[in-house]
Protein backbone atom coordinates (compact mmCIF):
# COMPACT_ATOMS: atom_id res chain seq x y z
CA UNK A 1 0.00 0.00 0.00
CA UNK A 2 0.84 3.48 -1.01
CA UNK A 3 1.26 6.17 1.03
CA UNK A 4 -0.37 9.38 0.00
CA UNK A 5 0.65 12.96 0.70
CA UNK A 6 -0.96 15.71 -1.41
CA UNK A 7 0.21 19.17 -1.02
CA UNK A 8 -3.60 20.75 -1.82
CA UNK A 9 -6.63 19.17 -0.65
CA UNK A 10 -8.16 16.86 -2.77
CA UNK A 11 -11.69 17.42 -3.89
CA UNK A 12 -14.68 15.53 -2.65
CA UNK A 13 -17.97 16.40 -4.85
CA UNK A 14 -19.31 19.18 -6.79
CA UNK A 15 -21.29 21.96 -6.19
CA UNK A 16 -22.24 22.94 -9.74
CA UNK A 17 -18.83 23.68 -10.94
CA UNK A 18 -17.56 24.59 -7.21
CA UNK A 19 -15.15 22.40 -6.28
CA UNK A 20 -15.61 21.22 -2.99
CA UNK A 21 -12.95 20.11 -0.55
CA UNK A 22 -12.51 17.92 2.06
CA UNK A 23 -10.97 20.51 4.53
CA UNK A 24 -13.67 23.30 2.82
CA UNK A 25 -16.13 20.47 4.22
CA UNK A 26 -14.82 20.79 7.80
CA UNK A 27 -14.37 24.27 7.66
CA UNK A 28 -18.24 24.60 7.03
CA UNK A 29 -18.84 21.99 9.75
CA UNK A 30 -16.47 23.87 12.27
CA UNK A 31 -18.62 27.21 11.22
CA UNK A 32 -22.06 25.55 11.42
CA UNK A 33 -20.76 24.17 15.38
CA UNK A 34 -19.55 27.19 16.18
CA UNK A 35 -22.52 29.27 15.61
CA UNK A 36 -24.96 26.81 16.94
CA UNK A 37 -22.99 26.79 20.09
CA UNK A 38 -23.05 30.38 20.30
CA UNK A 39 -26.81 30.60 20.09
CA UNK A 40 -27.54 27.53 22.39
CA UNK A 41 -25.13 29.76 25.21
CA UNK A 42 -26.36 32.75 24.87
CA UNK A 43 -30.33 32.09 24.29
CA UNK A 44 -30.64 32.15 28.26
CA UNK A 45 -28.18 34.06 29.69
CA UNK A 46 -28.00 34.11 33.94
CA UNK A 47 -26.55 36.97 36.19
CA UNK A 48 -25.00 34.12 38.27
CA UNK A 49 -23.52 31.78 35.18
CA UNK A 50 -23.75 28.32 35.57
CA UNK A 51 -22.05 25.45 33.59
CA UNK A 52 -21.33 26.04 30.28
CA UNK A 53 -21.99 29.42 30.25
CA UNK A 54 -19.19 29.72 33.14
CA UNK A 55 -16.39 28.52 30.93
CA UNK A 56 -17.67 30.25 28.56
CA UNK A 57 -17.33 33.85 30.32
CA UNK A 58 -14.10 32.47 31.70
CA UNK A 59 -11.95 32.43 28.08
CA UNK A 60 -13.79 35.44 27.03
CA UNK A 61 -12.91 37.19 30.06
CA UNK A 62 -9.16 35.81 30.30
CA UNK A 63 -8.72 36.80 26.44
CA UNK A 64 -9.38 40.36 27.04
CA UNK A 65 -7.91 41.28 30.09
CA UNK A 66 -4.89 39.53 28.15
CA UNK A 67 -5.24 41.53 25.71
CA UNK A 68 -5.89 44.86 27.59
CA UNK A 69 -2.61 43.97 29.22
CA UNK A 70 -0.83 44.21 25.94
CA UNK A 71 -2.64 47.15 24.62
CA UNK A 72 -3.31 49.05 27.85
CA UNK A 73 -6.12 51.10 26.56
CA UNK A 74 -9.72 50.29 27.46
CA UNK A 75 -11.62 51.63 24.33
CA UNK A 76 -9.08 50.01 22.23
CA UNK A 77 -9.21 46.52 23.69
CA UNK A 78 -12.83 46.60 22.69
CA UNK A 79 -12.21 47.45 19.17
CA UNK A 80 -9.27 45.00 18.86
CA UNK A 81 -10.82 42.49 20.54
CA UNK A 82 -13.75 40.71 18.58
CA UNK A 83 -11.11 39.74 15.45
CA UNK A 84 -8.24 38.60 17.93
CA UNK A 85 -10.81 36.43 19.57
CA UNK A 86 -12.39 35.52 16.98
CA UNK A 87 -9.14 34.50 15.08
CA UNK A 88 -7.86 32.24 18.07
CA UNK A 89 -11.36 31.03 18.66
CA UNK A 90 -11.87 29.34 15.17
CA UNK A 91 -8.10 28.24 14.54
CA UNK A 92 -8.68 26.75 17.69
CA UNK A 93 -11.43 25.17 17.23
CA UNK A 94 -10.55 23.85 13.35
CA UNK A 95 -7.49 22.75 14.62
CA UNK A 96 -8.96 20.53 17.89
CA UNK A 97 -11.46 18.90 15.38
CA UNK A 98 -9.13 16.74 14.11
CA UNK A 99 -8.86 14.61 17.30
CA UNK A 100 -12.09 13.42 17.29
CA UNK A 101 -12.17 9.76 16.83
CA UNK A 102 -12.81 8.12 13.27
CA UNK A 103 -12.88 11.09 11.38
CA UNK A 104 -9.55 10.66 9.75
CA UNK A 105 -10.09 7.30 8.58
CA UNK A 106 -13.16 8.20 6.53
CA UNK A 107 -12.51 7.93 2.49
CA UNK A 108 -14.85 8.58 0.05
CA UNK A 109 -14.51 7.30 -4.07
CA UNK A 110 -14.64 10.98 -5.48
CA UNK A 111 -14.98 9.53 -9.03
CA UNK A 112 -11.29 8.85 -9.56
CA UNK A 113 -9.97 7.32 -6.51
CA UNK A 114 -10.52 6.95 -2.99
CA UNK A 115 -9.50 10.19 -0.85
CA UNK A 116 -10.18 10.64 2.50
CA UNK A 117 -13.07 12.84 3.71
CA UNK A 118 -11.55 15.06 6.19
CA UNK A 119 -8.58 17.28 6.18
CA UNK A 120 -7.27 19.77 8.66
CA UNK A 121 -8.78 22.52 8.00
CA UNK A 122 -5.73 24.38 8.33
CA UNK A 123 -3.88 22.58 6.27
CA UNK A 124 -5.36 23.76 3.07
CA UNK A 125 -3.00 27.32 2.17
CA UNK A 126 -5.69 28.95 0.42
CA UNK A 127 -7.38 29.19 3.64
CA UNK A 128 -3.74 29.88 6.04
CA UNK A 129 -3.42 32.57 3.50
CA UNK A 130 -7.12 34.43 3.72
CA UNK A 131 -6.38 34.49 7.39
CA UNK A 132 -3.22 36.14 7.08
CA UNK A 133 -4.72 39.01 4.80
CA UNK A 134 -7.25 39.98 6.69
CA UNK A 135 -4.92 40.22 9.61
CA UNK A 136 -3.09 42.01 7.23
CA UNK A 137 -5.43 44.70 5.93
CA UNK A 138 -6.85 45.22 9.39
CA UNK A 139 -2.81 45.72 10.80
CA UNK A 140 -2.51 48.30 7.58
CA UNK A 141 -6.18 49.68 8.16
CA UNK A 142 -5.69 50.63 12.04
CA UNK A 143 -2.09 51.81 11.16
CA UNK A 144 -3.95 54.58 8.92
CA UNK A 145 -7.04 55.51 10.97
CA UNK A 146 -4.37 55.76 14.64
CA UNK A 147 -1.78 57.65 12.59
CA UNK A 148 -3.63 59.32 10.07
CA UNK A 149 -2.82 58.41 6.45
CA UNK A 150 0.54 60.88 5.94
CA UNK A 151 1.84 59.78 9.48
CA UNK A 152 1.82 56.23 8.32
CA UNK A 153 3.09 56.91 5.32
CA UNK A 154 6.40 58.45 6.77
CA UNK A 155 7.21 55.49 8.74
CA UNK A 156 8.19 53.68 5.53
CA UNK A 157 9.01 56.40 2.92
CA UNK A 158 10.77 59.67 5.20
CA UNK A 159 13.47 61.54 3.23
CA UNK A 160 15.58 63.15 6.06
CA UNK A 161 18.84 61.35 5.75
CA UNK A 162 19.50 58.39 3.66
CA UNK A 163 19.94 56.57 6.86
CA UNK A 164 16.13 56.98 7.86
CA UNK A 165 15.13 56.48 4.19
CA UNK A 166 17.14 52.79 3.64
CA UNK A 167 15.58 51.71 7.30
CA UNK A 168 11.89 53.11 5.99
CA UNK A 169 12.50 50.76 3.13
CA UNK A 170 13.66 47.76 5.64
CA UNK A 171 10.12 48.19 7.40
CA UNK A 172 8.03 48.13 3.83
CA UNK A 173 9.65 45.00 3.04
CA UNK A 174 8.86 43.28 6.93
CA UNK A 175 5.70 44.37 5.93
CA UNK A 176 5.28 41.90 3.04
CA UNK A 177 6.98 39.38 4.48
CA UNK A 178 4.75 39.38 7.98
CA UNK A 179 2.29 37.69 5.35
CA UNK A 180 4.50 35.17 4.02
CA UNK A 181 5.71 34.47 7.87
CA UNK A 182 2.43 34.39 9.42
CA UNK A 183 0.69 32.07 7.00
CA UNK A 184 3.85 29.57 6.37
CA UNK A 185 3.79 29.35 10.25
CA UNK A 186 0.12 28.25 10.84
CA UNK A 187 -0.01 26.17 7.91
CA UNK A 188 3.71 24.51 7.95
CA UNK A 189 2.53 23.57 11.80
CA UNK A 190 -0.59 21.66 10.92
CA UNK A 191 0.18 20.27 7.41
CA UNK A 192 3.07 18.61 9.08
CA UNK A 193 1.32 17.33 11.77
CA UNK A 194 -0.52 15.82 9.27
CA UNK A 195 1.74 14.10 7.35
CA UNK A 196 3.99 13.30 10.11
CA UNK A 197 0.71 11.39 11.66
CA UNK A 198 0.31 9.63 8.27
CA UNK A 199 3.82 8.55 8.37
CA UNK A 200 3.73 7.11 11.76
CA UNK A 201 0.59 5.43 11.23
CA UNK A 202 1.76 4.27 7.98
CA UNK A 203 5.26 2.76 9.69
CA UNK A 204 3.96 1.47 13.17
CA UNK A 205 0.47 2.28 13.91
CA UNK A 206 0.65 1.00 17.93
CA UNK A 207 1.49 3.10 20.38
CA UNK A 208 4.06 4.58 18.98
CA UNK A 209 1.76 7.87 17.39
CA UNK A 210 0.90 8.52 20.71
CA UNK A 211 3.92 10.89 21.90
CA UNK A 212 3.27 12.67 18.23
CA UNK A 213 -0.20 12.84 19.07
CA UNK A 214 0.09 14.64 22.03
CA UNK A 215 2.38 16.56 20.59
CA UNK A 216 0.52 17.63 17.76
CA UNK A 217 -2.11 18.58 20.59
CA UNK A 218 0.23 20.79 22.15
CA UNK A 219 0.70 22.32 18.90
CA UNK A 220 -2.89 22.89 18.08
CA UNK A 221 -3.46 25.07 20.86
CA UNK A 222 -0.03 26.94 20.72
CA UNK A 223 -0.64 27.90 17.41
CA UNK A 224 -3.97 29.33 17.61
CA UNK A 225 -2.77 31.47 20.55
CA UNK A 226 0.37 32.59 18.63
CA UNK A 227 -1.61 33.64 15.32
CA UNK A 228 -3.72 35.82 17.35
CA UNK A 229 -1.16 37.16 19.62
CA UNK A 230 0.72 38.19 16.57
CA UNK A 231 -2.07 39.81 14.92
CA UNK A 232 -2.56 41.71 18.50
CA UNK A 233 1.20 42.88 18.37
CA UNK A 234 0.83 43.86 15.30
CA UNK A 235 -2.22 46.03 15.36
CA UNK A 236 -0.27 47.50 18.60
CA UNK A 237 2.71 48.02 16.62
CA UNK A 238 1.50 49.80 13.57
CA UNK A 239 -0.11 52.35 15.96
CA UNK A 240 2.84 53.52 17.52
CA UNK A 241 3.98 56.91 16.16
CA UNK A 242 7.95 56.88 15.35
CA UNK A 243 9.29 59.10 18.21
CA UNK A 244 12.83 58.14 17.83
CA UNK B 1 21.91 11.42 -11.33
CA UNK B 2 18.41 12.26 -12.38
CA UNK B 3 15.86 15.19 -11.64
CA UNK B 4 14.06 12.77 -9.19
CA UNK B 5 17.60 12.06 -7.22
CA UNK B 6 18.43 15.38 -7.18
CA UNK B 7 14.66 16.13 -6.11
CA UNK B 8 14.82 14.04 -3.07
CA UNK B 9 18.77 15.15 -2.28
CA UNK B 10 17.23 18.63 -2.56
CA UNK B 11 14.52 17.76 0.31
CA UNK B 12 16.69 16.02 2.59
CA UNK B 13 19.11 19.03 2.54
CA UNK B 14 16.26 21.39 3.08
CA UNK B 15 15.51 20.53 6.26
CA UNK B 16 18.32 18.13 7.15
CA UNK B 17 20.20 21.74 7.48
CA UNK B 18 17.43 24.13 8.30
CA UNK B 19 16.49 22.42 11.31
CA UNK B 20 20.36 22.82 12.69
CA UNK B 21 19.61 26.83 13.78
CA UNK B 22 16.19 26.42 15.39
CA UNK B 23 17.29 23.64 17.36
CA UNK B 24 19.98 25.58 18.88
CA UNK B 25 17.88 28.50 19.47
CA UNK B 26 14.85 26.75 20.98
CA UNK B 27 17.53 25.16 23.60
CA UNK B 28 18.59 28.45 24.09
CA UNK B 29 15.23 29.62 25.21
CA UNK B 30 14.42 26.59 27.49
CA UNK B 31 17.34 27.12 29.11
CA UNK B 32 17.17 30.37 29.95
CA UNK B 33 13.26 29.88 30.72
CA UNK B 34 14.44 27.13 33.14
CA UNK B 35 17.26 29.44 34.99
CA UNK B 36 15.12 32.34 35.59
CA UNK B 37 12.28 29.93 36.96
CA UNK B 38 14.79 28.26 39.31
CA UNK B 39 15.49 31.87 40.49
CA UNK B 40 12.05 32.74 40.91
CA UNK B 41 10.01 30.08 41.04
CA UNK B 42 6.81 32.44 41.91
CA UNK B 43 6.96 33.85 38.37
CA UNK B 44 6.63 30.69 36.40
CA UNK B 45 3.23 31.43 35.41
CA UNK B 46 4.49 34.36 33.81
CA UNK B 47 8.01 33.00 32.43
CA UNK B 48 6.08 29.74 30.84
CA UNK B 49 3.03 31.21 28.96
CA UNK B 50 6.10 33.71 27.39
CA UNK B 51 8.59 30.90 26.89
CA UNK B 52 5.96 28.53 24.77
CA UNK B 53 5.54 32.03 22.33
CA UNK B 54 8.87 32.14 22.30
CA UNK B 55 9.59 28.72 21.07
CA UNK B 56 6.74 28.88 18.40
CA UNK B 57 8.39 31.85 16.90
CA UNK B 58 11.40 30.07 16.58
CA UNK B 59 10.10 26.83 15.46
CA UNK B 60 8.21 28.76 12.78
CA UNK B 61 12.07 28.63 10.90
CA UNK B 62 12.22 25.67 10.98
CA UNK B 63 8.86 25.18 9.61
CA UNK B 64 9.72 27.13 6.57
CA UNK B 65 12.39 24.97 5.96
CA UNK B 66 9.94 21.80 6.09
CA UNK B 67 7.80 23.67 3.79
CA UNK B 68 10.26 23.98 1.25
CA UNK B 69 10.84 20.58 1.24
CA UNK B 70 7.41 19.36 0.84
CA UNK B 71 7.27 21.91 -2.34
CA UNK B 72 10.01 20.39 -3.89
CA UNK B 73 8.77 16.68 -3.05
CA UNK B 74 5.28 17.36 -4.04
CA UNK B 75 5.01 20.05 -6.19
CA UNK B 76 7.79 19.70 -8.70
Amino acid sequence: MKLEISLAPETVFHLGSFPVTNSFLLMIIVTVFLIVFAIVITRSLKPVPKGWQNIVELLIEGGRDFIRETIGDEKKTMKVFPLVFTLFIFILTANLINFIPVQQSLFINNGEKMVPLFRGVMADYGMVFVLTIITVLTVQISGIIMCGPFGYLKKFFNFKNPLTFFVGLLEFVGELSKILSLSFRLFGNIFAGEVLMSVMLFLLPFLVPLPFMALELITAIIQAFVFSMLTLVFIKMAGEMEEH
Amino acid sequence: MDATTFKLLAAGLAIGLGAIGPGIGQGMIAAKALEAIGRNPEASGKITPMMFVGLAIVESLAIYALVIAFIILFGF
